[in-house]
């Protein structure tokens, strides 16, 4: 069961470490590659890493913010975990379910939610360590890379986790008219927090949060997902 | 930011993620029901990636026409289904045609 998850885990794992190399590179600008990748062996999230990242380095940045804006970005690993633990077999107790929470994430959920059986700890086990390695490991490369390499080549780098954010937007927008609306307000809002003067005040980790938050509540409102597609 | 500020926000950032993920891993059985709910968590990545994408890619390379242009190109790859690394890889060539080499020829 183990060596089954490792390697259903492993186009995971792969797919990590591109998204995690752009993360240590953005992340070289601000600090040493220890603590860039030390970033994402403690977190393993994306969007919530690169936020964090943002708040961190952010001269106005507080914890309270920091501890908001970590909440609502990564509240769908909560309802990631319920829906798994209906799924777990019954040895995976208590304490595997703190060991193991960790490797809830995106993906590693949408594998797990696919198998036939139940998932049993060895296999959840088995299936999170490459993609955490890929992850740890990716943003290792990155930040070292970013030290390393010349200015014109960082440069061209630091777009790529943006273009790996628009690569995962667009789809959904693509097939759903209501998702590109939902984005729109979203775009919308933040433009307003970096254009509009009453709002530039506002710090760069609560205009995230209001962004999503108000944006993803016009879609609930108006919008709301059906059964059948989870992923709007 | 020193070392302890570093510490300091990685253990908020890390306790909160860990928390959100184990909690509810642990203590909640049943499903998850509320239709209002589900559809908000469900467009929480798409809204937050979007706000954190524009206008930040704008501003994330050495010219303002770089960023923009990177934004439209990878906007465009993400349409002809490109795939994640597919979409980077011509938003970057994007910055290095104009940020790059552009200049030192014209």
């Amino acid at each position: 069961m183990f060596l089954k998850g490792v390697k259903d885990g492993l186009p995971i794992g792969i797919g990590y470490f591109a998204v995690s190399f752009s993360f240590g590179i953005a992340g070289s600008k601000f600090m040493s590659w220890f603590l860039v990748t030390f970033i994402s062996m403690t977190n393993l999230t994306s969007a919530g890493q690169f936020a964090g990242l943002n708040i961190m380095v952010d001269a106005a940045g507080t914890f309270l913010e920091m501890a908001i804006a970590t909440f609502f970005i990564n509240l769908r690993y909560s309802l990631m975990a319920i829906t798994l633990s209906q799924k777990v077999s019954s040895d995976f107790t208590t304490p595997y379910r703190l060991l193991l929470a960790t490797g809830i994430t995106d993906e590693i959920f949408a594998v797990s939610m696919a198998q036939q059986n139940r998932v049993t700890p060895r296999y959840f086990f088995g299936l999170m360590v490459l993609p955490y390695i890929g992850w740890s490991l990716g943003t290792l490369t990155g930040a070292v890379s970013g030290e390393i390499l010349p200015s014109w080549i960082t440069n061209a780098l630091g777009v790529a986790l943006y273009g790996m954010f628009v690569a995962i937007v667009v789809p959904p927008c693509k097939k759903h008219l209501s998702t590109l609306i939902v984005v729109l307000v979203a775009i919308a809002l933040s433009l307003a927090f970096k254009y509009v003067p009453v709002l530039q005040g506002v710090s760069y980790g609560f205009s995230i949060i209001i962004c999503a938050v108000v944006a993803s509540l016009f879609g609930a409102m108006f919008f709301p997902v059906k059964e059948s597609d989870d992923e709007p | 930011m020193n070392l302890r500020e570093y510490f300091a926000f990685l253990m908020v950032m890390a306790g909160v993620t860990f928390l959100l993920r184990a909690v509810p891993f642990v203590l909640l059985k049943g499903k998850l029901s509320n239709p209002f709910v589900k559809s908000f968590l469900a467009y929480i990545p798409c809204t937050v990636l979007a706000a954190m994408t524009v206008p930040a890619i704008f501003y994330s390379t050495d010219s303002m026409l770089s960023g923009v242009l990177a934004l439209v190109t990878a906007v465009v790859a993400s349409l002809f289904r490109f795939g994640l690394v597919g979409v980077a890889l011509v938003a970057c060539c994007t910055v290095l045609f104009i940020d790059g080499l552009w200049p030192m020829f014209f």
